[in-house]
């Protein structure tokens, strides 16, 4: 089920609109990689942000130590952070062949397999992370969750990777409660991901 | 320095920025004198944070603007103390009359600068438009490739600065570098802290004999005499910049050269490139090496003072060379690190073909295909009779068809 991510760099392409916290995430699967002796690099595209706009970002990952710093041309993994930008933007533009994507939506991987016209080898996993978000959170910010459905669809990072990185980052700034919230949000993501 | 051995360092995932200020918060100069500007704002930010909660005893002054930064930062460093700063883009234009004050008052200042365009369009990515208008102001100036590599860089900045009584500008890409979350090792508090040791300025108003700092040098040779000593010291920078950096290097682990060079054993196509872009016409070396390819890249680390030498030397046997320039200075002639690089050629006697490419301006993404265009354009200029020689016109790369006409 996990990619085959020994000797190679896996790059990762997030989209969403601003205020839902890519860049977070994109940070946080960075940052597990760290407490797996792992390299990596994660990076917005900075543009003139605001609230809702459409952004990327990148991460890298990879055993090796990583000389690239241009932007992710040709991602391995796409998370949409946001269903409604697909049509929007061509969100996977330059997805592989053998690629994942996974979009946090309420509809079918089937019905998004449909709308993406991706080939049959890229895998298309899907995860209502918003919804999971508001139960867990209390809050519209589907990042977390996403990134434990990440964990589990590609395994680019581990589980419990993601779990104490969370806790080490979110725990410089944030009750215990919203921190369990989160951590939850990671697990519940991870359990109930679907991959057509 | 020496004796200090190999201690342990965290590896810490950070961005560029975070890098640099844990090497500011590490040395702890007695002011820190800044505007905060992007991309070189979370800099301050977080060092203004480290003010506030009174991790450092650094006294941060809070300019009103650049000029002001730099000012501030001259009357610090003038008074005896170590003195920092931290700019970008047009924060660094805005402070250019204070650079010229700052080196030839002989002040050894350390400054942060996070390469950004310059306006006009305005632009707020990363390039080096706004160093090579600082190129000739007589800092010492390092680019680093990496959030790694601007941690190093800072902190070997300050025993250059000291012993130079140069100012030093530690360089990095905006955003690219700046922004960028990588992993990297960060020394302990305590080898920083005897790695610069502890200050005792050479000149200082506040303490000894009372001294006059910036007296009027109108008339006969004074004023020459003074532009000689500055130029003198530049000189010696390489040999000073090159043994802290070893020093540096012996505590950990990481190696410091002017030019590092990779595949130049018996290249014959070659890059020469500074700052984060290294990587990428790295990457594409690699690949093309697997492919057979005799293709190398030289980055420039140290760029002020020029290492010459070492770039003559590492170009000796190529067969045509490529000089990326993240600058456009309008001079009609190639660009500045071409320029450089040209030079270079001609003083180790090295003819062979020359291009110049401007490229990654305002941040414009440096994709590798166009690492592929240059090395692939190296095989024309190879003795087909097309041009043999050095060519000042630069092509310009990633803004289309027309920028690969040959």
């Amino acid at each position: 089920m996990s990619h085959d991510t020994k000797g190679r760099m896996t790059e990762i392409r997030w989209h969403a609109r601003a205020g839902q916290g890519a860049v977070t995430a994109a940070n946080l699967v960075a940052e597990s990689a760290l407490a797996e002796g792992r390299y990596f690099q994660a990076m917005p595209e900075f543009g003139p942000e605001r609230m809702g706009a459409p952004l990327k970002a990148f991460t890298r990952l990879s055993d090796d130590p990583i000389e690239v710093s241009n932007n992710v041309e040709f991602p391995h993994i796409i998370v949409v952070l946001d269903d409604t930008l697909i049509g929007v933007v061509d969100v996977c533009e330059g997805l592989c062949e053998d690629g994942t994507v996974i979009v946090n939506t309420t509809k079918s991987s089937a019905e998004i397999r449909e709308v993406l016209q991706v080939a049959d080898s890229v895998r298309v996993a899907t995860i209502p992370a918003t919804e999971i978000a508001l139960e867990t959170i209390k809050r519209n910010i589907p990042n977390t969750p996403i990134v434990g459905a990440l964990a589990k669809v590609t395994g680019v990072v581990a589980l419990d990777s993601v779990l104490s990185q969370l806790e080490l980052s979110f725990g410089r700034k944030f009750s215990q409660a919203l921190i369990d919230a989160n951590l939850d949000s990671v697990r519940r993501a991870y359990e109930e991901v679907v991959v057509e | 320095m020496t004796h200090i051995k190999y201690t342990e360092q965290t590896t810490i995932a950070a961005t560029g920025n975070t890098f640099v200020t844990e090497a500011f918060r590490q040395v702890e100069p007695d002011a820190l004198c800044a505007y905060p500007i992007t991309p070189q704002t979370t800099i301050v930010e977080k060092f203004a944070q480290l003010v506030a909660d009174g991790d450092v005893a650094t006294e941060y002054v809070c300019t009103e603007s650049e000029h002001s930064a730099m000012t501030a930062t001259i009357g610090a460093a003038a008074a005896g103390g170590r003195a920092y700063t931290a700019t970008s883009a047009q924060g660094l234009a805005h402070m250019w009359e204070e650079l010229y004050i700052a080196s030839g008052l002989r002040l050894p200042i350390v400054m942060a600068n996070v390469n950004r365009a310059l306006s006009a369009p305005i632009n707020i990515h990363g390039d080096h438009s706004d160093i090579m208008g600082a190129r000739d102001t007589g800092w010492v100036m390092i680019l680093a490739e990496s959030p790694q590599e601007a941690y190093d860089n800072t902190i070997i900045s300050t025993p250059v600065s000291e012993d130079l009584l140069l100012p030093v500008m530690s360089c990095l890409d905006g955003f690219i570098t700046s922004h960028s979350i990588m992993r990297g090792d960060v020394a302990a508090d305590a080898t920083v802290k005897e790695f610069v040791g502890e200050y005792s300025p050479r000149d200082s108003l506040m303490f000894g004999e009372p001294r006059t700092v910036g007296p009027f040098a109108n008339l006969g040779p004074t004023y020459m005499k003074v532009k000689k000593a500055q130029r003198d010291a530049m000189d010696r920078g390489l040999e000073v910049i090159k043994r802290v950096g070893d020093q540096w290097a012996e505590i950990t682990g990481r190696s410091y050269d002017h030019v590092e060079c990779w595949g130049m054993e018996d290249a014959e196509r070659a890059i020469v490139v500074m700052g984060s872009a290294a990587g990428n016409a790295r990457a594409v070396a690699r690949s093309l090496r697997e492919g057979g390819e005799k293709v190398g890249v030289v980055k420039i680390r140290t760029y002020r003072p020029f290492p010459l030498a070492d770039v003559g030397a590492a170009l000796a046997h190529v067969k045509a060379v490529a000089v990326l320039d993240r600058a456009e200075t309008f001079s009609t002639l190639a660009g500045p690190l071409a320029k450089d690089t040209i030079a270079a050629l001609f003083n180790a006697g090295v003819t062979v073909p020359v291009r110049n490419y401007i490229y990654g301006l305002g941040g414009n993404d440096v994709k590798l295909e166009q690492m592929y265009q240059v090395f692939d354009d190296l095989t024309k200029v190879d003795g087909d009779g097309i041009a043999t020689s050095v060519n000042m016109t630069p092509r310009y790369l990633g803004i289309g068809p027309c920028s690969y006409e040959l």
